[in-house]
């Protein structure tokens, strides 16, 4: 079970972001989590939101460059260590992290952390094998 | 205010030059109908023979040379002499593998020598002279060409070649040259290097400087003469022609004299080939009337141009050209390079995940040209991980750096964010401002 990350490609220019966060205002889209990252030239806004198939197309329409990515979102103990041992599996058994950003969930009280591998059949194997929470669509379109 | 002049043709009177030119223009006419297939078949086609060249005004009658025709017959498909007469070779800058290639006899190297030793007496040269030669020595025309000059002259020669700036100046100052020929872009990197060092342009026994293989502003030549306490001359040429010297300046510095007793320039519309009055700006023209190996008629040369024949208070009755003024075709250098925008299209096809709309900005940061090539990236452009965009450019500069042999910044941006235009694309933003 993946969910879709929306990413749009940002350059460097001021009120992109802004531009970019009024089009899912305007389409009625939540954000779910968000992170991005910067580089000199441009960055990259990700998003998980709970219409991702809209807010591509809202988004592609309004001219900007935008994906969807399958990325994997699990839970994690909220203790020190909680993310420790679940890096330690992946990269244990070769599983690569591109990149990685959390959310917390007010109900439940749990972290929750995207992740973005090279492998994900791999690493919902390995996740699901060791009893390790993994958010589906469904549940990131209602709220956690 | 007559000074001296290397050759006395230089300051001939002008039906006297015209004279010569003609019966160089016949005998050069025979030479490439007789030994050279493309020049014998284009003037088959016209329906012109090397007979039927009897005056200067015949010469519009002859058809013109392009670039490319030196391209399709690359390397030696235009020598006029056999190999065993060559004995030196020199090749143009820019796309690797489909190079220009010349060839000089012993008498076009004698041709070249008289040349750019005029060049270096207009700028003062005299035999007692250590000409300081920082233009590379290698294919490109720059070095030898004034080395040439140098040793015809009876000067000494110090082939320093580019490079090595400390060592430029160590050279200056210990060996007490007094001409230094160099680009002017690195005449100013020499002189803010100076100025840094500390080293008082007082210390260094250059009077004057030639400088050239890039077009160059009335702005820049004052900041070398200050930077560098000399005269700084201009001086003209292309690879196609022979190289440095065809054309120079002299101390009034109203034009550049053309040696036109071994290229007749012409100015043409560029549209409609038609020849122009003199004055009037257009595409200069250069057929070579002494060559021996590599004699070109008619060649385009894409730098626009005018003449002029008003009198010089230096004496010199040689035909005068303005510095260029731009070009017909999109053609930048960079860095010394000859680039083609359009050579970045093939480059960017072959690399995938980008589509066709790139922009080139081009800027002088100090005394150096850079280049930043903007590309779209395709539609479909993976572009979700920052190391992504990072390998596929990358990717990009590579095959720029192996294609086109200069090295370039490539930002990957998104699709549809260059301007697209109805006529012909706006390919290149240049911030240099070369021509004012």
């Amino acid at each position: 079970m993946t969910i879709n990350q929306l990413s749009v490609f940002v350059e460097n220019k001021p009120g992109r972001l802004a531009e970019i966060t009024a089009i899912l205002q305007q389409n009625g889209i939540d954000i779910r989590a968000l992170s991005i990252a910067d580089t000199t030239h441009f960055g990259i806004l990700r998003l998980i939101v709970d219409a991702p198939v809209q807010a591509e197309q809202a988004l592609k329409d309004a001219g900007f460059t935008v994906s969807l990515t399958k990325v994997i979102a699990i839970g994690v103990d909220d203790q020190p260590g909680g993310l420790a041992k679940n890096l330690a599996l992946l990269s244990g058994h070769g599983v690569s992290v591109e990149y990685m950003y959390a959310f917390i969930s007010r109900e439940k009280k749990t972290a929750y952390v995207i992740l973005r591998v090279d492998d994900n059949d791999k690493a919902l194997d390995l996740l699901k094998s060791h009893g390790i929470p993994i958010l589906t669509e469904q549940e990131i379109i209602q709220g956690v | 205010m007559k000074q001296n002049v290397w050759n006395p043709i230089e300051t001939a009177p002008v039906a006297e030059l015209q004279a010569l030119q003609t019966a160089r223009l016949i005998h050069t006419v025979h030479h490439v109908y007789e030994n050279v297939p493309c020049y014998r078949a284009r003037m088959d086609a016209a329906g012109v023979g090397p007979g039927d060249i009897r005056t200067l005004e015949d010469l519009s009658r002859l058809p013109f040379t392009y670039k490319q025709d030196l391209r399709d017959t690359y390397p030696y498909g235009m020598f006029a002499v056999p190999m065993e007469e060559v004995v030196e070779l020199h090749a143009s800058s820019g796309t690797t593998g489909k190079q220009i290639v010349v060839g000089y006899t012993r008498g076009d190297l004698e041709v070249w020598g008289d040349t750019t030793a005029r060049a270096l007496v207009a700028a003062g040269g005299t035999p007692g002279s250590k000409i300081h030669v920082s233009y590379g020595y290698g294919l490109f025309t720059g070095g030898l060409g004034l080395d040439h000059g140098a040793k015809t002259l009876g000067a000494v020669a110090i082939p320093v070649s580019a490079g090595n700036t400390q060592r430029q100046i160590q050279i200056l100052r210990d060996f007490g040259s007094d001409i230094l020929c160099c680009t002017p872009s690195y005449a100013t990197y020499i002189g803010e290097t100076l100025a840094e060092m500390g080293v008082d342009p007082s210390e260094l026994k250059l009077s004057a400087g030639i400088f050239g293989a890039e077009p160059w502003t009335e702005d820049a030549r004052h900041k070398i003469e200050g930077l560098l306490g000399i005269k700084a001359y201009d001086i003209y040429g292309l690879t196609e022609i022979i190289g440095p010297g065809v054309a120079y300046e002299c101390s009034c510095q109203q034009g550049m004299h053309i040696c036109e007793d071994h290229f007749i320039p012409e100015i043409i519309d560029p549209d409609t080939g038609e020849t122009l009055p003199l004055g009037q700006a257009g595409e200069l023209v250069f057929t070579c009337i002494t060559k021996e190996a590599f004699p070109l008629i008619r060649y385009r040369t894409r730098d626009i141009a005018t003449l002029s024949r008003e009198a010089c208070p230096c004496g010199r009755t040689l035909i005068k050209m303005s510095k260029p003024r731009g070009r017909t075709d999109d053609m930048l250098i960079i860095r010394g390079v000859n680039v083609f925008p359009s050579q970045i299209e093939s480059v960017l096809f072959q690399t995938g995940q980008t589509s066709p709309h790139y922009l080139l900005v081009v800027d002088r940061v100090g005394n150096v040209d850079t280049l930043e090539i903007l590309v779209e990236m395709s539609p479909d452009f993976e572009f979700d991980a920052v190391r992504l965009v990072e390998q596929k450019q990358r990717e990009i500069a590579a095959s720029v750096q192996s294609t086109l042999g200069i090295s370039a910044k490539i930002s990957l941006v998104s699709p549809k964010t260059i301007q697209r235009s109805e006529g012909k694309a706006t390919r290149v933003i240049d911030k240099r401002r070369l021509y004012e």
